[in-house]
């Protein structure tokens, strides 16, 4: 391609380069403040709530996450909201009030360990070695994808954005750990806004507003179920992403979204280090808080694309055979419909930024995991603590450096692109199965969490594999033959959960519960939760739990 | 913040902020000797009111968890 969407000035190099900088400082900076395996792994559990909340937030908002989003706005309309509201929100306000006393009070440093205490050794094995190497994984296809975009976007060479960046975050997280990753993904958080901000401020003075922006929608496409959240979804075919209501509920509000947000460790390590339980349940139900406006930056541009921009996105294949311009591309695209030299630079900053805070979140992730749940667990158990900050350290460069193998594999093979994807997928919702029983259900045994996570995992793999080998058996899985790609991950998430449900609780009730002396701390029931009588109303978080839900709920209402 | 570490994470969020603001409101104000760029709604000078935000946000920060000369 020899024309590129946006091209950058020296100014704008200005605010990239000085934004490495900053992120390489706070690096070196830390770097002191890591000498204890407390310190590099959980930050020296000294968070407070709102440092813990925004980087809990800050963590999953990748520049993936960005683009995606807007290219699914674009290409779905407000239904991509689901992903942000009740496919995030209540499962936020969920781990905050309900699940994060047992994380907290258990003194686990990760999820998988938590699995470690409640169930045994077998379902932390499995639960680690999944989620180390699907975290690094993902990683690489994030940074393959990334520096995918900047090169359409930019003209940047592939390699040489892979390497900066991921050079840049093996740097800082293995110098200061988990406390370095945390600082700069606050510091991220506020690019990201103050980068993408600016797109649906001015795009609603051009269109006029809401309501100019939907009239100009119907205008454009004929159709006003791109505006709508809910009323399309009483039947497959009346919205544009062909789901019904009950996957967006059932799937998305419940399996998927408490999944990710309640048992991935990757944002949930972000919430552990806090410094005090009523920080760790503060701090998702800020990042609920932020999350809830996130659409305001990711939808809504999306949806002024809809409304302005002067030419047809398509999808990418029909993009690189034609020469258009695919979904992917319509932030990037409105990033130059409204910003000249300067604010294009803080826009690309805060595409760059958005990567390396998903990608830290990812290592950071990875290291913790590695170091305490494989490396420890089962092949060296007894070093000393400056040994395992050694391995964690060196951990986090191997991360980075599986993740950029990976993306130079599916610059060979894209098709291993969709494959991670799936599997990464496939864990999640078994495990909430797992992590949720575990957590509420006394009864469950050992034997029982550990063939639940299994079979719900191979039953994953399993829907999937048949979907691809014969596309007709989607009318099973998906209860629909039309159904789109997201509409099959959520009703294959919700089978998968079921069945390791059923499976975790068969096998309970045919073998041996633990003794509830050894529940204590980790199983509702069995664990004395700390009063907040003394603590006044706005100290509660049940009260912002509250509050935040009651808003979530006026949006939906309004935006029905 | 944190309880333990000397400079605090809102320190250097606001001054990086802060920055930016200055760089960017001073390309708008430099910009207004260019020709018009044709760019949708660049009559709103976009870049000057939002670098000054930005400057102002930064500011605040700044000042307010300044760690230098602190006991």
């Amino acid at each position: 391609m020899t024309s590129h969407i946006i091209v950058l000035h020296s100014v704008d190099l200005v605010i990239i380069g000085a934004y490495f900088a900053a992120v390489l400082l706070v690096g070196f900076y830390l770097k002191g403040r890591s000498s204890t395996g407390e310190d590099f792994f959980l930050a020296g559990r000294e968070m407070t709530a709102w440092v813990a909340g925004l980087s809990f937030l800050s963590a999953n908002l990748g520049s993936l996450e960005l683009m995606g989003w807007a290219a699914a706005a674009y290409q779905y309309g407000i239904l991509a909201t689901h992903w942000y509201w009740i496919g995030a929100i209540p499962a936020m306000l969920f781990l905050g009030v309900v699940m994060m006393p047992f994380y907290y009070i258990s003194k686990t440093h990760s999820v998988p360990g938590y699995l470690k205490l409640r169930y045994g050794e077998s379902s932390r094995a499995l639960s680690s070695v999944c989620f180390a190497f699907m975290t690094v994984l993902m990683s690489g296809i994030n940074m393959y994808a990334m520096a995918l975009v900047l090169k359409v976007v930019l003209g940047w060479d592939i390699y040489f954005s892979i390497w900066v960046s991921s050079i840049t975050v093996a740097i800082y997280v293995s110098l200061g750990g988990l406390r370095s990753a945390i600082f700069n993904e606050v510091l991220q958080f506020f690019l990201i806004w103050m980068g993408a901000l600016l797109v649906p401020i001015l795009g609603l003075i051009e269109t006029g507003g809401w309501g100019g922006l939907k009239a100009r929608i119907l205008t454009n496409l004929g159709s006003a179920q791109y505006t709508h959240l809910w009323s399309g979804l009483g039947s497959f075919s009346a919205n544009p992403m062909g789901i019904h209501w009950t996957g967006i509920v059932l799937g998305l509000g419940w399996v998927i979204s408490f999944g990710y947000w309640t048992t991935d460790f990757l944002v949930v390590q972000r919430v552990l280090a806090a410094k005090d339980l009523r920080s760790a349940r503060m701090a998702p139900i800020i990042g609920a808080a932020f999350k809830m406006a996130v659409p305001f930056i990711v939808i809504l541009p999306g949806l002024l694309g809809l409304a302005v921009l002067p030419m047809k996105l398509t999808g990418e294949t029909a993009a690189l055979a034609s020469g258009a311009h695919s979904y992917n591309e319509v932030l990037p695209l409105m990033l130059a419909h409204y910003f000249g030299p300067g604010l294009l630079g803080l826009g690309i900053t805060a595409l760059i930024a958005g990567f390396m805070s998903g990608m830290a979140g990812n290592v950071s992730a990875f290291a913790t995991v590695w170091t305490y749940d494989i490396y420890r667990a089962g092949i060296r158990k007894n070093a000393a603590d400056a040994h395992y900050v050694t391995m964690g350290r060196w951990s986090a460069i191997g991360g980075v450096m599986i993740s950029i193998g990976t993306a130079y594999l599916v610059m060979q093979f894209s098709s291993i692109m969709v494959y991670v994807q799936a599997l990464f997928s496939f864990f999640i919702a078994p495990l909430l199965g797992t992590v949720v029983l575990g957590m509420f259900w006394k009864r469950a045994t050992p034997a029982g969490g550990f063939w639940g996570l299994l079979c719900g995992t191979v039953s994953a793999i399993g829907m999937w594999g048949w979907v691809k080998a014969d596309p007709a058996a989607l009318r099973y899985i998906a209860l629909s033959a039309g159904a789109k790609d997201m509409a099959e991950d959520m009703y294959r998430a919700l089978w998968s959960w079921l069945v390791c449900v059923i499976v975790t609780v068969a096998v309970s009730y045919l073998t041996k519960p633990k003794p509830e002396s050894e529940l204590k701390g980790l199983v509702y029931g069995c664990t004395e939760i700390p009063s907040e009588k003394d603590l006044s109303l706005f100290q509660r978080p049940v009260f912002w739990a509250v509050l935040v839900a009651v808003i979530l709920a006026a949006l939906n209402i309004y935006f029905w | 913040m944190t309880s333990k570490t000397p400079i605090s994470v809102w320190f250097f969020t606001g001054a990086l902020v802060a920055f930016y603001g200055i760089v960017i409101l001073a390309y708008g104000l430099y910009a207004l000797t260019l020709p018009p760029s044709g760019r949708a709604l660049s009559e709103l000078h976009p870049d000057i009111w939002w670098g000054g935000v930005m400057l102002v946000i930064g500011g605040i920060y700044t000042i307010k968890f300044y760690p230098f000369g602190k006991k």
